[in-house]
């Protein structure tokens, strides 16, 4: 039971928690009496579908969403029109048809187990599986006993919002190809698995002796084993090798091919004349070994395209133009600027545009991360993945597709995606001078053999160019970079590819949003200067709003007299007014207050100056014309925040504040962080973000830190774009990191863990170095053994594996559950 | 010996099979959400079955 009850059956003091999200019921929702308690209304249908059809198991996992349900009520009629199935869905076999559905807040395995379940309770509906790595349902029903908006309606409900996936040819690509690759390297691994096998019995032989036919047998089995493993899996490297010679442009395929076709041919050779090395073993693991390596390294370029192609579902595919022939439905590609769209409640902008007709309002949360329903009427601007809530509106369009602000966004984000980590590009170039000298010492082997002892000059050149293979060049990254990642995704930090790793390894400048980065992003009321009296006019109109002041009055002052407000009116970015008990109250920033009154402040700067230094928002409160209070809300800074500045800025790394904040209240905060007043910029749009980002990047590398409220376009302009713990949907798209737990804590942990991977790779990278030079020096000197070759090769790759591995990268300690890439929707403000 | 390599191969060759079979069917495509379904499955628990 989660309510309690004293003796009197009144509700007994203490938290009531929700039976569904187990979050707190706010003390406003209890209901006197009742069984259950939900905190909104999504939870309470949640939990009613769950346990109308006998799901109620759902409440025993461990792992439940933490969230409230907040279901977007959109009808989704757009999933049954004719151009949505003719762009998402697939006809099966039966009369059936399936689509794959990108659903918003799924993160844990009873999430897996809410949507495997219920959409199956729906007659009509045949399959659903998630892949909760990349939020897709897959979804197959009949068509003519369930439409797909019932189906996505359903899903709403339980709060996964559905949105068609955009990618899908794209996706179907790559996944034939991950799908080639891992067979080819599981191929390449049985044939490498089985001829060492066979090698290890002609080694056994070379020490105490083996029979002459066995040996034979041996090695023509050796061979045709080698053969597949060749021109199967192998033949990549081939492919590749040709190309390089053909764009005349070194790549690191050719070094490698260059070394299997010649160890694959003189073991063929010796084989026929029957004496001589084989070098079979050595061929086999190096396809094995190198095709690993080129897998780890696709995937994780993955990570970064994928996001850009999640964010890309969440715009609609088509809107309703108006136009003197009446309405029709246009595909978001093909809508202008001056065209009108019709869009009603419940649906998603499809472009952005001012509003000719009506009166809304939005949720921007999509873009700007703020929960609140923002006001919409005539000439207010509107964006597209926005979306429209309460009533129709007819909007003009000005941006779209592209143009748009999600369009410029996900450009962005799909030109980072594009970037290879610049650690990869280092090795491919190695390649270049690489195969020169690798070419050139064979040549050398080949003629100081000839001088010393002929017999053995074209082996020993072969063998040269087996060893000195850059396999563990072409393992060691790729494997550093994915356990690396892997480290900091225990601990709660997401990296999406090893870009970002190596660009936080060049100091530059640390961009930090204030408001939930810096600061805890809690507001409370600090300073009160001015009549009690005022105090309970001031409670009644805010709890009309569900802004963080107001929320923050509410904490203040619980035990206030409930007054009744009227004609409430909420501007952004300025206040609150309305009538309570016959007053009229004003409530606000100064300059709003001072030009809704006329009212004249003394010496208003200083007292607004005073607040700031303090750190503090000036809220001034007038009743009837007359300024009667002055209100400083401040936000209270996070405690590890003074420490982790000063580690960055130990690092090498400059920081600066950069906030849409008031600029005194930001430059106090500066100094208290301990920097430059230069380096706070308070009062700051998102395009000005998006400016200083830009600009700083001329100048080196910029990371810009920031919770995605207003900043989501710097977040994807930077070099390094981190995303913090609660923010909003398209920024943590568009940010390479992360961090998913709260605080600055977690941003020096990262780069300090990218410092240490890139110590990893260059390790790594040393090693391999060391290996071949070994390897050649033998290998001129005449010594080098096929069985020397065969063990120092693969010794060079463990080596790097096992450096990669037990190498000190990112530190797994604070044991914290994996979130996925992008986080449920945030919850209300209250 | 003549008789066992290359059975030895056969057996090999079934095992690769095996594995590109179930590569191209794509099971090798989510590796991460069949482990939580492990969880979940129990006996007789179908909703569907319920509702009739």
């Amino acid at each position: 039971m989660n309510i309690a009850i004293d003796a009197q059956g009144a509700p007994a003091p203490g938290p009531v928690s929700c039976a569904h999200c187990g979050l707190e019921v706010p003390a406003g929702l209890v209901e006197v009496g009742a069984e259950r308690q939900f905190c909104c209304t999504g939870c309470r249908t949640a939990y009613a579908i769950l346990h109308e059809h006998g799901l109620g198991q759902y409440y025993a996992f461990g792992e439940k969403r933490d969230v409230p349900v907040r279901p977007t009520g959109k009808k989704y009629e757009e999933f049954d029109h004719e151009a949505f199935h003719a762009l998402y869905v697939k006809p099966l076999k039966g009369g059936l048809c399936a689509t794959e559905l990108y659903l918003e807040g799924v993160h844990c395995s009873s999430c897996v187990w809410l949507v495997e379940r219920v959409p199956l309770l729906l007659s009509g509906v045949v399959r659903a599986e998630l892949d909760i790595r990349r939020a897709r349902a897959h979804l197959e029903w009949d068509p003519a006993v369930v439409s797909l908006s019932a189906i996505a309606q359903q899903l709403d409900q339980l709060g996964y919002a559905p949105h068609p996936y955009r990618g899908v040819a794209a996706e179907e690509i790559r996944r034939k190809e991950d799908r080639a690759m891992l067979m080819r390297i599981g191929i390449s691994g049985a044939l490498a698995g089985n001829i060492m096998l066979l090698a290890l019995a002609q080694y056994a032989g070379w020490f105490s002796g083996i029979e002459a036919e066995y040996e034979r047998y041996f090695r023509i089995i050796s061979l045709l084993l080698t053969i597949p493993s060749l021109f199967g899996p192998g033949w990549l490297f081939f492919q590749g090798a040709i190309a390089s010679v053909r764009t005349r442009r070194l790549h690191i395929d050719l070094p490698i091919a260059i070394a299997l076709f010649a160890g694959f041919t003189r073991g063929a050779i010796n084989t026929f004349t029957g004496s001589g090395p084989i070098y079979f073993d050595a061929v086999g693991t190096l396809v094995f070994l190198l095709l690993s390596g080129r897998f780890l390294q696709n995937r994780g370029q993955r990570a970064a395209a994928d996001a850009a192609e999640l964010l890309g579902s969440l715009a609609p595919a088509a809107a309703r133009v108006v136009d003197e022939q009446g309405e029709r439905r246009v595909p978001v590609e093909a809508l202008l600027p001056g065209m009108v769209m019709n869009v009603r409640a419940g649906e998603t902008f499809a472009a952005d545009g001012d509003v000719a007709e009506g009166r809304s309002a939005a949720d921007c949360s999509l873009l700007t991360g703020e929960p609140r329903p923002e006001p919409v009427e005539v000439g207010t601007r509107v964006y597209a993945g926005t979306v429209n809530l309460t009533g129709p509106l007819l909007v003009k369009i000005t941006q779209a597709g592209e143009m748009s602000r999600l369009g410029a966004l996900l450009r962005r984000m799909e030109e980072s995606a594009r970037r290879r980590a610049p650690v990869v590009q280092l090795a491919n170039s190695i390649a270049g001078w690489f195969v020169a000298v690798v070419l050139v010492l064979a040549v050398v082997t080949y003629v100081y053999g000839l001088q010393n002892d002929p017999a053995r000059a074209l082996d020993n050149a072969i063998a040269l160019l087996v060893v000195t293979c850059p396999c563990a060049l072409g393992l060691a990254t790729p494997l550093a970079i994915t356990v690396g990642i892997g480290r900091a995704a225990k601990g709660g930090i997401l990296i999406k590819g090893g870009d970002a790793i190596e660009a936080l390894n060049h100091p530059g400048l640390i961009l930090l949003d204030k408001t939930g980065t810096v600061t805890e992003g809690r507001v409370r009321l600090v300073r009160w200067e001015g009549a009690d009296s005022a105090k309970p006019l001031v409670a009644a109109l805010e709890r009309e709003s569900s802004h963080p002041i107001a929320i923050a009055v509410q904490q203040a002052w619980p035990v206030v007299e409930v007054l009744e407000a009227q004609d409430v009116i909420q501007t952004i970015g300025g206040g609150i007014e309305g009538t309570v008990s016959g007053h009229r109250v004003v409530v606000g920033a100064p300059t709003f207050v001072a030009r809704k009154t006329g009212a004249e402040d003394h010496a208003p700067d200083v007292r607004i100056e005073a607040f700031a230094e303090e750190g503090l928002t000036p809220v001034w409160v007038a009743v009837d014309g007359v300024i009667v209070a002055r209100a400083g809300f401040g936000d209270p800074m996070r405690e590890d925040a003074i420490a982790s500045v000063k580690r960055l800025r130990a690092l090498g790394w400059r920081v600066a504040l950069l906030s849409g904040d008031h600029p005194a209240v930001v430059r106090a905060t500066a100094q208290r962080l301990g920097l430059d007043l230069a380096d706070a910029m308070g009062g700051a749009s998102p395009e000005d973000k998006l400016k200083r980002v830009e600009e700083a990047r001329t100048h080196g590398t910029v990371a810009m830190v920031g919770d995605g409220v207003n900043d989501a376009a710097a977040i994807a302009a930077a070099t390094v774009g981190v995303g913090v713990h609660g923010g909003a949907e398209a920024s943590m798209s568009a940010a390479d990191v992360y961090l998913s737990r709260p605080g600055l804590g977690p941003l020096v942990e990262l780069v300090e863990g990218a410092r240490r991977t890139m110590l990893v790779i260059r390790n790594n990278i040393i090693f391999s170095i060391a290996y071949n030079i070994l390897g050649a020096t033998l290998a001129l000197l005449g010594v080098l053994d096929p069985l020397i070759a065969a063990v120092l090769m693969p010794m060079s790759s463990l080596s790097v594996v096992f450096a990669s591995w037990r190498g000190r990268s990112f530190d797994p300690t604070p044991a914290v559950p994996p979130r996925p890439l992008l986080s449920p929707r945030p919850e209300p403000a209250s | 010996m003549y008789l066992i390599l290359p059975l030895a191969l056969v057996i090999v060759f079934l095992a690769v099979a095996g594995f590109v079979w179930a590569a191209r069917k794509g099971q090798f495509d989510d590796l991460d959400t069949p482990a939580m379904r492990a969880l979940h499955e129990e006996p007789g628990e179908r909703p569907s079955d319920e509702r009739k």
